[in-house]
């Protein structure tokens, strides 16, 4: 046995062991780094093994087709086109009954695509709205409500309407913010937490200057302000959430979002 | 006993004609022909481990509280998809590795398109006759990249959600049709329970069935047109000059195969790719920072982040912002690929078929003009990453957006003029196509004849 052919027989030699250990690790319920290894190592000695094939036993041969497959001879071109244009002629035979024919099968084709309008609901201004009401409570993800004393100041809380905990449209970020920087409700502003440029919510406060930035495209919203827009990629601004204190000294909307929440589309205007 | 049933077939199929030049078909070997071929094999890999999966996921976006061996998540709620995933990583045997190979090969796969893609276009094989499976070709990229977007947010992870929230942001954008488009793609508003089961249907059914049919079709092509080659002695553009197929280049070509699954495998056991634990099941209201999608995704991530807030207002519509760098920019992006074939055939006014290959600098504006989509496709990639970037930078992300934003205005018209200095440089130095070959003959002198070979 020649040095090469050892080569290969020692390359199989472990593509056997390796599947042999993928089995062993298998029944061993192994980790995934163990059973990797002995699949890997079985099919690096495939590699090694069918690279040493071709390189010392099958070795180098020379093919050479001729092209001559396409195009077509001409005898068969022009049959081509007659055939057709005679079964064209056949077929103008139904004349009136042909144009029905298609017709016919355009509005079937038609009719297939109806049952496309079963696949939702129709928008119906669903993203016009949200959960939030007058008088809803501004209530955390675990279910309590948010007092005028609860939040320090340059501290956020995520809220939600009392009665729709979770919901993905009603989310807002509540900020405590020092009374004199700007319109506050005792010190408290709040806006839609869904970003208006693409949807993520804006989960970022910075709160040295009293921004909200939005971790997938970098939008960045200024909470003195209205939400407008600062920089990044955002068109319009956070939606401002009506608050109220009550006289318990619970945070409520005095209604919902006055504009649709989150990404443009072409119904917004 | 192949021989018998070589015989066997042919009486009932009449095969052995076809067999027989079949198995001598010449197979063109330079490496760069292979490229296609990772993708064949990343495409058989993608199936076996993804029929596995599939077999163990459960689709569905119904709430439970997880208790399982992944103690830091015990007591969450989350959706059985979710669920189901984390499943396959720590309880089902072989299950991580099996998702890993999986992902990796998805990766792959994206990858070898685009690298198979660039050999196709700076060597001109796409020109007559092989435009229909240039378009094929592309219709393959788009393909993969929907089944790999379709697969990354199949988890119901926290990532996964955040793309398909984008991704639906960008659907909303589009102008008349968008609205309904998205209530019907995602049967209501986003976040609804018909989402996964309607990713899984088109991940593990539809797309797979396409791929595989294109890929079908692309392969036939190649079969009926026979290859390409490039220019040397002997070769013609009347015929193809390369390995025989059986046994001589399917040999190499396992070994290719063997070579493509052990990386994959490889991959699949050492090297941790989305690691969807740590991201914590999809909940509306919480944010991941840094998210990154998969890579070939970033660049679509790059275009929204760079893009400039403009929107237009008609006539009491909107067309928001997010539908010029996501759907307009790949709009054009991939109808410039797509009419490249007619933007030369124009330009030039060779519509002749090409059966020999370009090398890149033959045609110095074809190289120029790939060069620069490729670094246009790579800033906005880099940009998709700006957040990370700044994190390690130490640099405001405002300042790195600017940056990339003139990156990607100024780079590309660059790289063209320097792709094409360099290319033009090369074919004045080179000769067109190779270097010439002489042969030196002795004469009656005593001294030497050149002699050029054709």
């Amino acid at each position: 046995m020649s040095r090469r052919e050892a080569a290969i027989g020692i390359c199989l030699g472990l593509a056997a062991a390796g599947s042999v250990a993928f089995m062993a690790a298998y029944a061993a319920k192994a980790s995934a780094q163990i059973e990797g290894l002995a699949l890997f190592a079985a099919l690096g000695g495939f590699f090694f093994a069918t690279l040493g094939y071709a390189r010392w036993i099958v070795g180098e041969a020379r093919a050479q087709d001729a092209r001559d497959t396409y195009p077509s001879a001409s005898a068969d071109r022009s049959g081509a086109v007659g055939n057709l244009e005679k079964a064209e002629r056949t077929l103008s035979r139904g004349g009136v009954l042909t144009n029905l024919l298609l017709g016919a099968l355009a509005l079937f084709g038609l009719a297939t695509l109806f049952p496309l309008r079963s696949l939702g609901p129709a928008p119906d201004g669903a993203l016009f709205k949200t959960k939030w009401r007058r008088g809803s409570g501004l209530t955390r993800e675990d279910g309590s409500v948010v007092r005028a004393s609860d939040l320090e100041v340059d501290s956020v809380a995520t809220v939600f309407p009392e009665n729709a905990v979770g919901d993905a449209a009603s989310q807002a970020m509540l900020i405590r913010i020092p009374s004199d920087l700007g319109p506050s409700v005792d010190g408290y502003v709040a806006y839609s937490k869904v970003c208006t440029h693409a949807g993520c919510p804006v989960a970022l406060y910075r709160a040295a200057t009293h921004q909200l930035l939005c971790p997938c495209h970098q939008s960045v919203f200024d909470v003195l302000h209205s939400g407008a827009v600062l920089s990044g990629p955002a068109d319009h601004a956070l939606p401002q959430l009506p608050i109220h204190v009550d006289a318990d000294g619970v945070l409520r909307a005095t209604g919902d979002f006055p504009v649709p929440i989150g990404p443009g589309f072409w119904e917004r205007g | 006993m192949l021989s018998r049933l070589v015989l066997w077939l042919d009486d009932r199929l009449g095969t052995a004609h076809f067999l027989k030049h079949a198995l001598r078909k010449a197979f063109p070997d330079h490496w760069s022909f292979m490229l296609g071929e990772i993708n064949v094999y990343c495409f058989a890999v993608l199936l076996a481990t993804g029929t596995f999966l599939a077999f163990n996921f459960d689709p569905s976006a119904s709430k439970l509280i997880y208790h399982g061996p992944y103690r830091l998540l015990d007591g969450q709620p989350m959706s059985a998809a979710y669920a189901s995933a984390l499943r396959l990583s720590f309880a089902v045997n072989a299950g991580l590795l099996i998702r890993q190979i999986h992902h990796w090969a998805a990766v792959v796969f994206v990858a070898g398109i685009v690298t198979h893609m660039g050999r196709v276009f700076f060597t001109g094989a796409f020109r007559n006759p092989r435009e229909p499976n240039w378009w094929l070709g592309i219709l393959l990229f788009l393909l993969a990249m929907g089944e790999g977007f379709t697969g990354y947010s199949l988890p119901d992870d926290l990532l996964s959600g955040i793309g398909l929230r984008i991704a639906d942001a960008v659907v909303l954008s589009v102008p008349v049709a968008g609205t309904w488009a998205s209530f019907l793609l995602l049967g209501g508003v986003f976040p609804g329970s018909q989402t996964e089961p309607r990713l899984f249907s088109a991940h593990v059914f539809a797309l797979p069935a396409l791929i595989a049919g294109a890929i079908g079709l692309h392969l036939a092509i190649v079969w009926r047109q026979k290859h390409t080659q490039f220019r040397a002695p002997g070769r013609t553009e009347n015929n193809v000059v390369g390995s025989p197929l059986f046994p001589n280049y399917a040999i190499k070509s396992a070994a290719l195969g063997f070579a493509v699954t052990a990386v994959l495998v490889g991959l699949g056991a050492f090297v941790q790719i989305n690691p969807i634990w740590l991201y914590g099941p999809y909940v509306a209201y919480r944010a991941a920072s840094p998210a990154q999608p998969d890579w070939y995704v970033g660049w679509l991530d790059g275009a929204l982040r760079l893009s400039w807030p403009w929107s237009i207002h008609l006539w009491g519509h909107l067309v928001p912002s997010p539908f010029f760098p996501g759907l307009l920019l790949p709009l054009a992006l991939f109808g410039l690929l797509a009419g490249w074939p007619f933007l030369e055939w124009a330009l030039t006014k060779d519509a002749r078929p090409h059966q020999l290959l370009d090398r890149p600098r033959d045609v110095p504006w074809r190289t120029g003009a790939g060069t620069a989509l490729f670094v246009l496709a790579l800033g906005l990639t880099l940009a998709g990453s700006d957040d990370v970037q700044a994190r390690y930078l130490h640099a405001p992300i405002e300042t790195l957006t600017s940056i990339y934003r003139w990156f990607c205005i100024g780079a590309p018209p660059l790289a063209f003029a320097i792709a094409y200095a360099l290319a033009a440089d090369l074919r004045a130095r080179g000769g067109a196509g190779r270097a010439p070959r002489v042969r030196l003959r002795r004469n009656a002198d005593g001294g030497f004849d050149e002699e050029t070979i054709a």
